[in-house]
């Protein structure tokens, strides 16, 4: 098996706030990776340090056995330092976001074309017929000609799903997928992502949906305050984990369910 | 006052200022959209410095700003005006030339009057680009996107979009302040309009007709930016 991401000892802080404490993580092709943990346990910042939206203060980062170049900058700040490698492992690794984060301006078929056409220079008439048939994948095929405004918040999602699909990435990060969903929306995005997982896709996502952790993941991440607290097989993280801290963390979640 | 009389001092017959009165719009409105031009390029020199600037680069787009905001218009195209003689003649006094001279009217005027309303401009298009959502930014990051394509394909569209019905309010300004090109002689459609009212001494006609093509031009500029305005917010908005 190869490494599609490996983090050592990754630390982040934002002010006098350190959010991650020495995180160090592999994700082999193929698994999926579901990370947990209480709100403001460090999980998007870990999540948006793989692909540099956020740059870690210290440590290593590995996409595709390739080391990501960055370096602490002035005032503790890092900064990148090959922006041309940052954009080229950035095409390569698809983004969900919380909040959809479609593009407003443009129709959902050309939300899903813009990149592919733009970043990765291929013909336009084979990302148009390639974006329809993941539109057609997601469910929401008649939708190509809307804006995004005008689906629910459920098929913005969908839409931002084929967007990331589109640039036939080596490796998917959720980040909360379907928190920001109506109850009822949230069945059909988990369908489609755990669609994706069943293909074999490299995958991490950052969720609150226990069902979902623990049926579709290969390995179950818990992070408490800025830590990894446990790691491993979802039937061994969720029977036997040794962790009370991830106990409160399920009995807590068990009651907001 | 006599309506028909009106008619005919402003229509185009042998005694009328049609001619003159239209040559007049045609140059207020050159003058206008010359100085949004400028404004527009001052505008988004200064929204970037102010929004990705340094130190240095904020502090100058601050004081343009504050300076011209505090400002009478005419002040600045006396200024551009008079101030370029100053400069123009003390270069001519070198190689002994002793005559006025001075920038052209029309062009010190449309600098005066860009300069002026592009600080209004950068505070427009400054806030047309805290209005694109940061997440939609970072989904064009996310996605491999450089900063070039990034903002020519998602962050100029979007921020224009917010900015539509600012430009609109500069633009009606920019209408407005070319008046005072009037004052350095430049034959605008003030100015017509003040030579054609002295020689016929009927001021009231010409007033209230060089009113009436103001406000013609105004309200149907509102007109394109409404249309404008509503196409480019398909999806921006709900409907
Ligand atoms: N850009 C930022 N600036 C300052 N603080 C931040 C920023 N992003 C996240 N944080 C803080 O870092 C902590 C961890 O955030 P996050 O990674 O979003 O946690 P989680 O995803 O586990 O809820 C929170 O306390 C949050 O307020």
């Amino acid at each position: 098996m190869t490494t599609a991401v490996r983090l050592q000892n990754i630390h982040k802080r934002f002010g006098a706030l350190e959010v991650l404490r020495g995180i160090t993580l592999e994700a082999q092709e193929g698994e999926v990776l579901s990370l947990l943990g209480s709100s403001g346990s460090g999980k998007s910042t870990l999540l948006r340090c793989i692909n540099m939206l956020e740059i870690p203060n210290d440590g290593d980062v590995w996409v595709a056995g390739e080391a990501v170049k960055f370096r602490a900058g002035r005032q503790g700040q890092s900064r990148t330092v090959d922006t041309a490698q940052i954009d080229r492992l950035r095409s390569r690794i698809g983004m969900v976001f919380q909040s959809f984060n479609l593009w407003p301006h443009l129709t959902i078929l050309e939300n899903v074309i813009e990149a592919p056409i733009h970043v990765l220079k291929r013909p336009r008439s084979e990302c148009i017929q390639e974006a329809r048939d993941l539109l057609e994948r997601v469910g929401i095929g008649d939708k190509a000609q809307y804006y995004p405004a005008h689906l629910s918040g459920g098929q913005q999602q969908r839409a931002a799903i084929a967007r990331a699909l589109a640039m036939h990435p080596n490796l998917m990060l959720f980040d909360e997928p379907t928190s920001a969903l109506d109850p009822e929306l949230v069945g059909g995005v988990l369908r489609v992502i755990r669609s994706l997982a069943e293909e074999g896709r490299t995958m991490l996502v950052v969720t609150h949906e226990m069902a979902f952790a623990r049926d579709v993941s290969s390995r179950v991440i818990f992070l408490h305050k800025g830590e990894v607290e446990a790691d491993g097989p979802p039937e061994d993280v969720f029977t036997n984990s040794s962790s009370p801290h991830f106990q409160q963390f399920l009995g807590r979640e068990a009651r907001t369910e | 006052m006599d309506l028909a009389r009106t008619f005919e001092l402003v229509g185009f017959g042998p005694d009328g200022w049609g001619a003159i009165l239209l040559a007049g719009t045609a140059t207020t409105l050159a003058a206008a959209f010359c100085g949004l031009l400028l404004s527009f390029v001052l505008g988004a020199l200064g929204a970037s410095a102010k929004v990705a600037g340094g130190p240095a680069a904020r502090a100058a787009a601050e004081t343009y700003t504050t300076i011209l905001r505090g400002v009478p218009e005419l002040l600045v195209i006396f200024l551009f005006y008079f101030g370029s003689s100053s400069v123009l003649g003390a270069i001519a006094a070198l190689f002994q030339y002793q005559g006025f001279i001075a920038l052209p009217g029309f062009l010190a005027g449309v600098l005066a009057i860009g300069v002026v309303e592009g600080a209004v401009m950068v505070e427009v298009l400054r806030g047309a680009f805290l209005a694109v959502k940061p997440g939609e930014i970072e989904a064009a990051k996310a996605c491999g996107m450089n900063t070039f394509l990034r903002f020519r394909r998602i962050i100029a569209p979007l921020t224009l979009r917010h900015a539509l019905p600012g430009i609109g309010n500069v633009w009606i300004g920019l209408l407005k302040g070319s008046s005072l090109l009037s004052a350095t002689g430049v034959a605008e459609l003030m100015r017509q309009t003040q030579v054609a009212a002295g020689s016929t001494r009927l001021p009231f006609d010409f007033y209230v007709a060089a009113g009436a093509i103001y406000i013609v031009i105004t309200v149907s500029s509102g007109v394109v930016f409404q249309l404008a305005e509503r196409h480019y917010s398909r999806g921006v908005a709900r409907p």
